[in-house]
């Protein structure tokens, strides 16, 4: 990297002492690059072994990488830390302004340790740090109320972002999250609690530093590169018309979307709630993350009457992502785009991760209609597939906890059906409730060995697309598929880019914007650095437990025919095996 | 030529004029960006787009103690920076906030409407447009 680049420059904030420092790490950034790659060392280096999730020991690592703030579409934000979800590596990404501001104050790296003893939230301007009281803001209702009041209360506008959490993540639900810039989250696997379990309610970031290039000419060329290939090519497109719901559609149509807990494959009010369905009537406004030109942040524009008086009205916008739309939608059976809507609102008004949600509420829905549970545990609430009303009930209840039932939910699907029943239907893995993908067994491997676990997906669902369909792989090229991809990827979210621009950013463009940068790897190296830092990430998460030998496959999935057919238990097994014999090999560990 | 917000509603704020606005002055990042977009009180209401509207009478111009600044008739004002005593005057004058300032040397920076931001706005939000077109 260059000498004089603030990358290298590592924030450390220790909550329970309310200090902090800077260190130069340039060590890590030579060797790593950035985000997911210089985060994973950092959580090595700070996160204790079997370490409490809720304790003050568990870190949280925020990184970014050397094209942020350099080229478009490089937006996003890495966060690490041990999930409470999973108990073991949790990793989430996240755009919106995040990234940009981290790099624009002068830090390539945030670490937070610690944890405060009473509700705060940290602002960091460039160099400065200021711990802020935020008793007055803990416990209020939405978390839409509680940014506004941090919008109007810190500086830069326009240069900043504010990451938040809900009350899902002050009631330490595992799978909460952390809102930023309202609509986009770092959504997975319970950021949010344990921001919570530090009490640390925000975090401000604002900064406008500039970045030295190694090449004034060179960068503004592969600049324009990037910036034409964004707005021009196809592979974006979809993106910035339609958004991630242009998926509904195809994934119905092949047979893929998981329906009423995967009891269906295909939903028959897929079109009520396409993106399609959503841009002809809910399409309000469409955003962009900072520095990406392709806006595909979709926001509905919801007008709703208040019923108890005439010509009172109140528009909501709210955003709609595939996912979330998955999990909220079919799932639970729902083809009404009004009701759909507001379940998102409200997962997003206590931030808590809309797809556990779904995935949670979903098999609760089921275990109530077979006789598992009764109005007794649901508070009188009678889950009916396709009942939005019923599920807008249930939400807050969740957070709220009011009962023992409740209490259950609140700690995930396999624990829920641990206690109830229903372990064949309880949809997750590695205790991380599905995404919404029924396209085939790469995508439930790639889910259950978790080789990249932020996010809603991994590589396995483009492969069931795009080679299964046609082709059958022995357990072994799928196993080695899968692994490749997912290594590749380390590079990118060590970049850190947005992943829907991956088929931009191939090894020859990265290597040249890196060169910009001042990194001299050509692409050869980088998927061997790749392949390091995947490895790095199961060192961790063995350490910390996770096996290839004791894991939980729900029957349900091998009774719904999937896109390329009914699943083989076997097959999926025998791929498994094959993943780990070629971890093994990598690692010498088991 | 004079550049233009035509219209913000279009705007996705990605900020993209930013960077090329900081870029086009030598520094990736954006220390160097004479143009500015931030939500409009949640990004749910849009973004609001402050660049220079090059006045027919500027006032930061007027505040100016040390005759660092000189209008350019439809083309903004011009800093010379030998002469800027950095004061901030101008940037308290100016009431759409469209002086920015460079914090690394300390002195004003405004947009000389040279247009580059236009070839990275994707949308259309802004316009280079004939001085004779402008009304607004």
């Amino acid at each position: 990297m260059l000498k004089d680049d603030t990358l290298a420059n590592v924030l450390y904030v220790d909550l329970s002492k309310k200090q902090s420092w800077v260190e130069r790490r340039q060590d890590l950034f030579d060797k790593y690059i950035g985000g997911v790659g210089v985060g994973i060392q950092l959580l090595h280096e700070e996160c204790p072994e079997g370490c409490d999730a809720f304790g003050a020991q568990n870190p949280i690592i925020f990184a970014v990488g050397p094209l942020n703030g350099l080229f478009p579409v490089a937006s996003k934000t890495i966060t690490l830390f041990k999930s409470p979800h999973t108990g073991n590596l949790g990793e989430s990404h996240a755009g919106g302004r995040s990234a940009i501001a981290i790099r624009m104050a002068g830090y390539g790296a945030i670490v937070i340790r610690g944890a405060s003893e009473i509700p705060l939230y940290l602002a960091i301007d460039g160099s400065q740090v200021h711990f802020r009281d935020a008793s007055a803001l803990w416990g209020m209702r939405s978390v839409i109320t509680a940014g506004r009041v941090i919008r109007g209360r810190e500086t830069s506008a326009g240069f900043r972002t504010i990451m938040r959490i809900g009350r899902a993540g002050e009631k330490l639900i595992p799978y909460a999250g952390v809102a930023t810039e309202t609509y986009r989250h770092f959504g997975r696997l319970g950021l949010g609690a344990v921001f919570g379990s530090k009490k640390l309610k925000a975090l401000v970031v604002s900064g406008k530093c500039s970045l030295p290039v190694s090449d004034p000419k060179l960068y503004q060329k592969i600049y324009d590169e990037i910036y034409q290939a964004a707005v021009n090519t196809p592979a974006m497109k979809k993106y910035h018309d339609l958004g991630t719901p242009e998926n509904v559609l195809p994934l119905n149509k092949i047979g893929a979307l998981p329906t009423r807990n995967l009891k269906d494959a295909q939903f028959e009010g897929a079109s009520q709630i396409s993106g399609e369905a959503f841009a002809e009537h809910y399409l309000g406004r469409r955003l962009a993350c900072a520095h990406c030109p392709v806006a595909c942040i979709h926001l509905a524009a919801l007008r709703e009457p208040y019923g108890d008086e005439d010509f009172f009205y109140k528009t909501s916008m709210i955003a709609y992502d595939y996912e979330p739309l998955y999990a909220l939608g079919p799932m639970l059976g729902i083809s009404d785009a009004r009701g759909l809507l507001k379940l998102l609102e409200k997962v997003d008004e206590v931030a808590v991760d809309a797809m556990s949600t779904g995935v949670i509420l979903a098999w609760a829905t089921e275990a109530q209609e077979q006789g598992l549970i009764s109005e007794k545990e649901t508070a009188g609430i009678k889950l009916s597939w396709g009942d939005y009303t019923s599920y807008l009930k249930a939400i807050p209840l969740i957070v709220e906890q009011p009962n023992d039932f409740y209490k259950a939910l609140a700690q995930g699907v396999i624990h829920a059906a641990s206690i109830y029943g229903g372990t064949d239907f309880a949809l997750a893995f590695g205790r991380n409730e599905m995404p919404g993908y029924h396209t085939g067994p790469a995508q439930y491997v790639g889910t259950l060995i978790a080789t990249r676990h932020h996010h809603c997906d991994n590589a396995g669902y483009s492969v069931d697309q795009k080679v299964l369909v046609k082709e059958k792989l022995t357990p072994r090229e799928l196993a080695a598929t899968l692994l490749k991809e997912e290594r590749w990827r380390q590079i990118l979210t060590s970049l850190a880019i947005c992943l829907f621009a991956r088929e931009i950013y191939k090894p020859d463009l990265v290597s040249r914007a890196l060169q910009v940068a001042g990194f001299d790897i050509p692409p050869e190296d980088l998927h061997r650095l790749g392949e390091e830092i995947h490895s790095e990430k199961y060192r961790f998460k063995f350490r910390e437990g996770f096996s290839l030998d004791d894991y939980h496959l729900p029957k349900r999935i091998f009774e719904t025919p999937s896109a390329v057919g009914a699943l083989d238990e076997k097959y999926v097994r025998q791929t498994i095996q094959q993943v780990k014999q070629i971890l093994v090999k990598k690692q010498g560990k088991t | 030529m004079k550049l233009s917000v035509v219209d913000t509603e279009r705007c996705i704020g990605c900020q993209s004029c930013m960077f090329a606005c900081s870029r086009l002055m030598g520094k990736a990042g954006l220390t160097r960006t004479c143009i500015g977009v931030r939500s409009a009180g949640g990004m749910e209401r849009g973004f609001v787009v402050i660049v220079c509207r090059a006045c027919e009478d500027p006032p930061c111009v007027k505040v100016c103690p040390s005759g660092a600044l000189k209008a350019k008739k439809g083309k903004g004002v011009r800093v010379d920076l030998t002469k800027c005593i950095g004061c901030g005057n101008c940037q308290d004058a100016c009431p759409i906030g469209a002086v920015f300032w460079d914090d690394e040397a300390d002195k004003p920076m405004i947009c000389i409407h040279c247009g580059y931001c236009v070839k990275y706005c994707p949308h259309g939000v802004l316009e280079l447009v004939k001085l004779e077109a402008v009304t607004c």
